[in-house]
């Protein structure tokens, strides 16, 4: 069933491809195989646009045998969020509310990917608008994950995650708002970054919350992460937060070792994890001081406020990022009978029980009498966390921490208490308060023979420490021996 | 209640023991090439929905960057206006209307660009007080079908068109410092005046470039509370605005005096009736949840920029009227002076300086400025400094008498030809001094008996030479010339 | 209960936010975000003093696009994407209030 290029890396296909060894049809045909097979078990996929894939493949075909560059993706297959746009292809953020919406536009993302020779099989499932930390809350139903399809793989870039651990591409784009990317990375067994805030375009990445969100790279291994985010990061004229600041060679420093480089635990967030997942984190640990790091324990005492600040901020700026969703301009329309009773059917018919939760929650944490107490607030805590960061950074390069308190969990099992949903974030979400980077890197099995991931922070563009560090861990990490559920 | 109708369309009119307080804002579309968040045309009149993108239609993914230009613009304004140009932030103003494709407004709310400025106004000399001039985006425009006049009562549906949406506007508040409906038209004349002159604005209130809304509320005199205020929305011109703020301070004074209580409401101003009415809106109080607007980043213009930028605003209304003054003895109040001001209201006074400095007469440049060429301004691009001053040299040299040099000036505006050439297409090449000599001799033969009870004294006589005379030119001899002709043969 | 948010609260947010709720959700989402709310208490605690509010990860300023106009999109192709049009613009139904 598997092709020859099933399962290879990013990195090893676009040679492969580049010195003619494998042409991009014939990786293209292999993963979009795969994925027609396998892929109604996982529904990691929202969409497959094929006939795009291998028309993409052929001019990239085109161009090697002309001798020309196809680009640091050259034929490699790649899943894009259903949350970035994309021109022409239905674009729905998993929500009813944009079911069937053909956008007349794409996300700078997603030129920046084609334009270095990726090749898009379509686009992922997620949370509806990204908000959730399984996707169950796609309203075209939820992914499972593909180390046992009863459990979820972590969310919102569920369906990224889940197609890249299936092999069904080796290189996915997610949103990363409150650890939408690494943690379904941890989930799922994967790597997942999510970047400094303003390094990679927001433009048409789908907003859920402005000052949080940010495009990253999934993908199989630290290197290939690296080369994705070289491909997509840079500045953006049409993104008024894009950095200005050039881009450094994120692939070539991840050989560098991490001889030197002092690493700080954060201890906040080492308290209430699963045991095995506790013992995962100190075994990462070990093997950076083997390595020549120098790990110690260090209090970031601000951490422990972040999930609350969080869940007024990223609601407040989510309930008016989703206003215009209306039923005017594009999307569903309920028609009532005057303007004001259609938007309310529209909305009501189109947003599902979570969103709707959170565009209450900020619509009230701004009104009129609860700004300061709420909104204000948590605005103030956010300075507070960021003030709490700088001061570990003074003494530490980069710092660790579990990604997910947990491994992942069943279908269900949280679906009924949207608070113990929230809490699965809690290590991930004050690195996006702060606007810094993080990823996930995958670290053997846990709690019900499932996926660990050990969470990298470091200061903003501290990129290059965070990806030699992330390396050194995978080095080291002890394997997943464990099969998809199609092997 | 108070019947609306029986003030309908009257004059605003002295109103004994009462004093209106007026406070305005004044919406001013920026002149900038494109909007103020994407690269779409700033431009009227076109084809509905040509002129959008994903960023002014709001399509999910799109992303606003501030047009620098629309800045500029905003800062021009408030050093204009003396106001303190300091950093500023954006906020979202949240609210759901159909004209409005994000559902928020971005606008300038905690922190505006521009604060605590004020405005002399040229005839009364009074300060108004300029609390903030900030940057917003303008929404996009429906049409209502199905109901009478299209108006928005009673239609079936609506069309919008996202076209006007995101052009950059900067809105003028003003302190309540205003005291009538008289006032606040001089106001937003010298208002619009400054904005022309800045460069910010084209100023045409007919296209909606500039776009009132008027505090209005009443007090007893003599009472130093304010009484509550309604505002009146969307007064497009001068006209509407002083008869909207006329109804509107009526109705409150009679309803004040009937016994009844003015309500804080937002009212509509219905030009054909000549009254305002409570607009129709949800009953629940609006609550707009203003955040700051993550998705851009402070302004904070650096002195050298504002620096920049005052340099390159134009002659501001004050120091244009100065110019005019100096060429009539400095004078600051009167006649002159109130033409003065209007010259610089409707920019003509370059006109005026212009053709002084190149020799004409300040006086007769005036007149002719104020009086004709004010009456077709819209052809103003016809007439040049140098045409114009040609004119009224022909006609103090008494080339052309006033009604020629009218009619002269009147053609100039239509075709832009030289007052030369027109002159002499239309016959009215003034007649020599020695062909009047001639006829005033021919009269005098011919009118023996007038000719010597004019020359014993009577001067009334006059008046019946000269008409004799301008009968046999037709009208081509100047009344000057003739009656300096007629003295020197008495 | 937690005094956090009542349900007369969750209706008035419900009504801003455009939405409408049955009496099961009315009291759902009253008891959803009212454990949300009170688990932010241990934010309210904090003394916060002298801190300024951080609406922005970023210290950037003056980021601008230069006044040039840039082509616009095809009104064909946004009008598909409409609920209904008629005459080259979005048809909606009537509107009751004059915008605010
Ligand atoms: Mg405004
Ligand atoms: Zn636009």
């Amino acid at each position: 069933m598997t092709g020859s290029s099933v399962g290879l890396g990013a990195c090893q296909i676009a040679e492969l491809v580049k010195s003619k060894q494998i042409s991009a049809v014939e990786v293209t045909q292999e993963h979009l195989a795969l994925n027609e097979f396998y892929d109604s078990a996982l529904h990691s996929f929202l969409e497959i646009t094929e006939a795009a894939a291998i028309s993409t493949a052929k001019e990239i075909d085109a161009k090697i045998a002309k001798g020309e560059d196809a680009g640091l993706l050259a034929g490699v297959p790649i899943a894009l969020k259903d949350n970035l746009v994309t021109r022409g292809i239905a674009t729905t953020c998993a929500s009813q509310i944009l079911k069937g919406w053909k956008p007349p536009y794409s996300a700078t993302v997603v030129k920046k990917v084609s334009g270095a020779g990726g090749v898009s099989l379509g686009k992922t499932n997620l949370d509806e608008f990204a908000m959730g930390s399984s996707t169950e809350n796609s309203s075209f139903g939820p992914t499972r994950n593909p180390y046992d399809l009863k459990r979820v793989p972590g969310g919102s870039s569920g369906g990224s995650a889940a197609a890249v651990a299936a092999k069904f591409v080796p290189l996915a784009l997610g949103s990363d708002t409150g650890g939408s990317i690494r943690q379904p990375a941890a989930l799922c067994g994967i790597v997942g970054v999510k970047p400094t805030y303003g390094t990679v375009s927001r433009y048409g990445l789908i907003a859920f919350a402005s000052s949080l969100d940010q495009v990253g790279p999934l993908a199989r291994n630290v290197k290939d992460a690296a080369l994705l985010l070289q491909v997509i990061a840079g500045h953006d004229p049409k993104d008024s937060t894009s950095l200005v600041d050039a881009t450094p060679d994120f692939v070539s420093v991840i050989d560098h070792g991490v001889e030197g480089l002092r690493v700080g635990i954060i201890e906040e967030l080492v308290d209430g994890v699963a045991p095995m997942v506790g013992e995962a984190l100190k075994a990462s640990a070990a093997s950076l001081t083997s390595q020549g790091a120098t790990v110690e324990y260090v209090s970031v005492p601000a951490v422990a406020y972040g999930l609350s600040a969080y869940y007024l901020i990223a609601p407040a700026e989510a309930s008016s990022n989703l206003a215009r969703y209306d039923g005017v301009r594009y999307g569903l329309r309920v028609e009532g009978q005057d303007m004001n009773e259609t938007y309310v059917a529209s909305r009501t018919k189109g947003f599902g029980a979570e969103v709707k939760r959170r565009i209450m929650l900020g619509t009230f944490a701004l009104s009129s009498g609860y700004y300061d107490a709420y909104y204000g607030k948590a605005q103030k805590v956010r300075t507070m966390i960021i003030g709490s960061f700088k001061k570990a950074y003074e003494q530490f390069d980069v710092l660790l921490s579990p990604t997910a308190p947990t491994t992942a969990f069943e279908l269900g099992a949280k679906a009924a208490d949207p608070l113990s949903m929230y809490l699965s974030d809690v290590c991930t979400i004050p690195t996006n308060l702060a606007g810094h980077p993080a990823m996930s890197v995958p670290y053997g099995l846990g709690e019900n023979q499932m996926p660990i991931g050990i969470q990298v922070l470091a200061p903003a563009l501290g990129e290059a420490n965070m990806f030699r560090v992330a390396a050194a861990i995978e080095n080291d990490a002890p394997p997943i021996s464990k099969t998809l559920f199609w092997e | 209640m108070v019947d609306d109708s029986v003030f309908s369309d009257v004059a605003p009119q002295f109103l004994p023991g009462w004093e209106i307080v007026v406070g305005l804002e004044v919406h001013c579309e920026l002149r900038t090439k494109t909007k103020l968040f994407c690269g779409c045309a700033n431009s009227f009149g076109r084809e509905p929905n040509t002129n959008i993108c994903p960023v002014c239609l709001g399509l999910p993914g799109s992303l606003p960057v501030i047009n620098e230009q629309a800045v500029e613009l905003a800062v021009r304004i408030g050093l204009s206006l003396n106001c303190t140009v300091d950093e500023s932030i954006f906020h979202r103003k949240n609210y759901f209307y159909p004209d409005m494709p994000k559902d928020y407004q971005v606008s300038q709310y905690e922190k505006a660009i521009n604060e605590n400025g004020y405005l002399e106004l040229p005839l009364s000399r009074k300060i108004v007080r300029i609390e903030r001039a900030h940057i917003e985006e303008d929404t996009g425009k429906s049409t209502h079908v199905g109901g009478d006049n299209g108006r928005i009562h009673g239609a079936d549906h609506s069309l919008v068109d996202y076209n006007r949406a995101g052009i950059p506007l900067v809105e003028i508040v003003s302190a309540p410092d205003l005291r009538s409906a008289e006032e606040a038209r001089e106001y937003v004349s010298e208002l619009r005046s400054i904005l022309v002159a800045s460069g910010a604005s084209d100023g045409k209130m007919e296209e909606g470039s500039l776009r009132v809304d008027a505090n209005v509320s009443v007090r007893q005199l003599g009472l130093s509370e304010f009484g509550t205020r309604c505002e009146i929305k969307n007064l497009n011109s001068l006209r509407s605005l002083v008869r909207a703020i006329g109804y509107e301070a009526q109705r409150q004074v009679a309803l004040i005096e009937s016994g009844g209580k003015i309500i804080q409401q937002t009212r509509h101003w219905n030009e054909d009736q000549g009254v305002t009415s409570a607009m129709r809106s949800k009953e629940e109080a609006y609550d707009y949840r203003y955040f700051p607007e993550p998705d851009l980043v402070p302004l904070s213009p650096s002195s050298e920029w504002i620096t920049e930028i005052k340099g390159r605003i134009g002659l501001l209304p004050a120091s244009r009227r100065e110019r005019l003054a100096v060429l009539f003895d400095g004078v600051s109040s009167g006649s002159t002076f109130d033409q003065i001001v209007t010259a610089v209201n409707l920019g003509l006074d370059d006109l005026i300086v212009g053709s002084v400095e190149s020799g004409a007469d300040p006086r007769l440049a005036l007149a002719r400025a104020t009086n004709e060429v004010a009456g077709d301004l819209e052809k103003l691009s016809n007439l040049t400094v140098e045409k114009f001053s040609d004119l009224i040299k022909m006609e103090s040299e008494r080339k052309l008498s006033a009604t020629q040099a009218k009619n002269v000036l009147a053609q100039m505006l239509v075709s832009g030809a030289t007052a030369l050439d027109i002159a002499k297409a239309m016959g009215f090449e003034a007649l020599d001094s020695s062909v009047i000599e001639d006829l005033v001799d021919q009269v005098i033969s011919s009118s023996p008996r007038e000719w010597e009870r004019f020359s014993a004294g009577e001067d009334q006589l006059a008046g019946f030479f000269i008409g004799q005379i301008m009968k046999l030119s037709k009208g081509k001899a100047d009344g000057k010339v003739v009656t300096s002709i007629l003295r020197s043969k008495r | 209960m937690s005094d956090s948010i009542s349900r007369k609260e969750v209706i008035h947010v419900a009504n801003l936010a455009r939405l409408s709720l049955s009496e099961e959700e009315e009291l759902t989402y009253t008891g959803q975000l009212a454990a949300i709310l009170d688990h932010a208490r241990d934010i309210m605690a904090l003394d916060t003093a002298g801190l300024m509010p951080t609406a922005h990860p970023l210290e950037l300023t003056n980021v601008f696009r230069p006044d040039v106009e840039m082509p616009s999109l095809d009104r064909e192709e946004v009008l598909s994407q409409a609920p209904a049009s008629e005459d080259g613009r979005f048809l909606v139904p009537r509107i009751l209030g004059e915008a605010p």
